[in-house]
């Protein structure tokens, strides 16, 4: 999918037995996520996203350089947060799924059921997440468990916020990973927001990688905007967890360059804070001074594949856009195995109520049998 | 043969199961080398070994949870609550996670959580909750509450057995006090079907758990005293509930009084009462009445508790004004 890259002269060697193939397929999925995002801001303001809008603007390396270390061929497992977009496509997730799914649709991966990136399953690699913030950690937990019990060299990897270690379900699923020893990756996304709380009013802790300590784990961090250090530090921790090593807390630095969703304006925010970040620390102006200077890839390699990915969003969303809304009657369709539809309430019906079905044949009276 | 306790019914469900699928396992707190805090699950760890039967640290949101992703794989986990007190810390966990996974995601999520339930027991507020109707209102959940040893094990086996995430309520006055002869083989009880344990025509006791056993007495003493036939219908299966023996035994006494051990307001017996006004309200000749506990968190003392919980004699002065309107 990327360009063949040859090896200019006096290019560093990549991190981590990453190939030179594999450094631009890191910059793809970065600007892949972007791309996605900034064509679905157009489709929000076109009112044509239903629901709400997250972006990980500024946090795409971390996602991607991340889901990059897991195994495809060795069944590994993640579960995505709302700015993990990045790390769903690098798992399989294709932006017409997502386009489809903020809109909407009848053929979204979850059939409208439920919102923006949260759907997948483990056969794909991804299981969707829900709103409730920790929970998959200890689901996470469970699914490693069942890796541990098979004897299976798999490994699972879960991302938590800043806001979301102040959870119970956060605590309980960790402890649960590290006393049983279970295959799985916590990662802990420190983007200095949680909505509009800074960390300093969720934590006490110093740093996130520090509650690792009371878990008997082992704790460590990355400068979460640079994709290769992202990947070198979950790369190790994955192949800890594969031999059997247990469970690792992984703290990435990045910031949350904009609001919770498209409606927050980020009032909460220190003036020049946001602006700092994108002129100084953009992961992918970052990547792309690293991939020209210490790799020795031409700039014209990098845009060719930016312009890639305008025509594969490009053709996504004319494909996400010709499908329709879901059947309204859809809505009653597998809550449970058996029964598989649930049924419809009789005011729906028309004026056949459920006493005329049960109506008193004899008329008034008590049993006379 | 030997009678059989419903505990014991319990166990065996869970041993049978565990050696007809290797996918079956047992999690929560001192289920292993201790057996459970009531026994249930004594010798399986030593049959079993430690990753078939999984001690859990103190925390029912994270083995629930942990249950959920092993489910999805493939697993078929039974999680214990040591009292079924403590599931309300798991209630995000199932009624968020659980009970939506299959509908929102596609993802199936066969697990059953089980524990002791119910007072008469000197528990007090919080050894002696029925919890079920907090789950009653989630779409996604299956309940299932036996008053009787056989349908403890054959409910609890289908429970296992069963697609979706079955809560499966025990009554732990039954525990050891009520035997019985057991059916031989693979003993499974559907989920979902009620069952006439006492048949009569002129009033019907809708009812489930602990509460069965005082509707028979309270029936027994109608018999003798009034002459009054009683209809008992053990529920055994709350979600989903089985309208069809509701609608039966209204249509057959025409009478109707509801009981059960959890407290009146927001019960389910408001619930079975809106369903038979829904759907046989002609076949009525008389209003639907509750007996349920008091709107009270459970006492500890022996009279405040019996005084807070439904009684046979209160099941009596309920049917006889019942029968009388």
């Amino acid at each position: 999918m990327t360009p063949t890259s040859s090896p200019a002269k006096a290019a560093k060697t990549p991190p981590a037995g990453l190939s030179r193939d594999q450094l631009l397929e890191l910059y793809y999925w970065m600007r892949l996520t972007r791309t996605l995002e900034e064509r679905l801001v157009a489709l929000y303001r076109q009112t044509k996203v239903v629901g709400g809008l997250f972006r990980s603007l500024g946090q795409e390396a971390d996602a991607v350089g991340s889901a990059f270390a897991l195994d495809k061929q060795a069944g590994d497992i993640l579960s995505p947060l709302i700015r993990n977009l990045g790390s769903m496509l690098v798992r399989g997730a294709t932006p017409v799924e997502v386009l489809k799914q903020y809109m909407a649709k009848g053929d979204s991966p979850t059939r409208g059921r439920e919102l923006n990136i949260h759907f997948g399953g483990p056969e794909r690699g991804f299981i969707g997440q829900i709103s409730h913030l920790g929970d998959m950690v200890p689901v996470m937990a469970g699914v490693t468990l069942t890796f541990k019990l098979r004897k299976e060299k798999k490994v699972g990897l879960v991302y938590v916020g800043d806001g979301a270690t102040s959870t119970g379900a956060f605590h309980e699923g960790l402890n649960f990973a590290a006393v049983q020893q279970c295959p799985l990756v916590c990662i802990v996304e420190n983007n200095k927001y949680a909505y509009s709380t800074p960390t300093r009013k969720m934590t006490a802790a110093k740093r996130f990688m520090d509650k690792a300590i009371g878990y008997g784990i082992p704790g460590v961090e990355a400068d979460g905007n640079d994709v290769l250090a992202v990947y070198e530090v979950t790369k190790a921790a994955v192949e800890r967890a594969r031999q059997g090593g247990g469970p690792t807390l992984v703290e990435l630095h990045t910031f949350r360059r904009k609001g919770h969703a498209e409606h927050d304006n980020q009032s909460y925010v220190k003036p020049g804070e946001i602006e700092e970040w994108a002129e100084k620390n953009d992961p992918l102006d970052r990547s792309i001074k690293t991939l020209t200077t210490d790799y020795g890839f031409a700039l014209d390699q990098l845009t060719a594949i930016d312009a890639k990915v305008v025509a594969e969003v490009d053709a996504a969303t004319d494909e996400a856009e010709k499908s329709g809304p879901p059947e309204p009657r859809d809505a009653l369709k597998g809550i449970y195995a058996d029964p598989a539809e649930a049924e419809v309430l009789w005011y729906r019906e028309g004026v056949r109520s459920a006493v005329d079905k049960n109506e008193r044949a004899q008329g008034w009276g008590t049993y006379n049998g | 043969m030997a009678e059989v306790t419903y505990l014991e019914g319990i166990r065996q469900a869970m041993l049978e199961e565990m050696e007809r699928d290797p996918n079956v396992f047992l999690m929560g707190e001192d289920i292993g080398a201790y057996g459970g805090a009531f026994k249930a699950t004594e010798g399986l760890l030593e049959k079993f070994g430690e990753s078939r039967v999984i001690d859990t640290p103190i925390s029912e949101a994270g083995f629930v949870g942990a249950a959920a992703g092993a489910a999805h794989m493939g697993m078929r986990p039974v999680v214990e609550m040591q009292f079924i007190d403590f599931i309300s810390c798991a209630y995000d966990m199932l009624t968020n996670y659980v009970a939506t996974a299959r509908y929102r995601a596609f993802l199936p999520c066969p697990m059953v959580v089980r524990g002791p339930s119910g007072g008469y027991v000197r528990g007090g507020p919080f050894h002696s909750q029925n919890p079920e109707a907090a789950f009653l209102h989630t779409p996604g959940l299956k309940i299932v509450y036996p008053s009787s040893a056989a349908d403890a094990k054959g409910l609890l086996k289908s429970a296992i057995r069963d697609e979706d995430c079955v809560l499966f309520f025990e009554h732990k006055y039954l525990y050891r006090r009520i035997k019985e002869e057991m059916p031989q083989g693979d003993h499974l009880v559907p989920i979902g079907q009620a069952k006439v344990v006492r048949p009569g025509k002129h009033l019907s006791i809708v009812t489930y758990a602990a509460t069965v056993w005082k509707s028979l007495e309270a029936a027994e003493q109608l018999a003798k005293e009034d002459g009054i036939e009683v209809e008992v219908l053990d529920l055994r299966s709350l979600l989903p509930m089985d309208e069809e023996a509701i609608v039966a035994t209204v249509k057959k006494t025409n009478r109707v009084l509801v009981v059960h051990e959890d407290t009146v307001t927001g019960g389910i017996a408001g619930e079975i009462t809106a369903k038979i006004n829904e759907l046989c309200f002609e076949w009525l000749d008389a209003p639907v009445r509750r007996v349920a506990a008091h709107d009270i968190p459970l006492p500890y003392a022996p009279p405040l508790e019996d005084f807070v919980l439904p009684q046979t004699s209160d099941i009596v002065r309920a049917a006889r004004w019942v029968a009388s309107y």
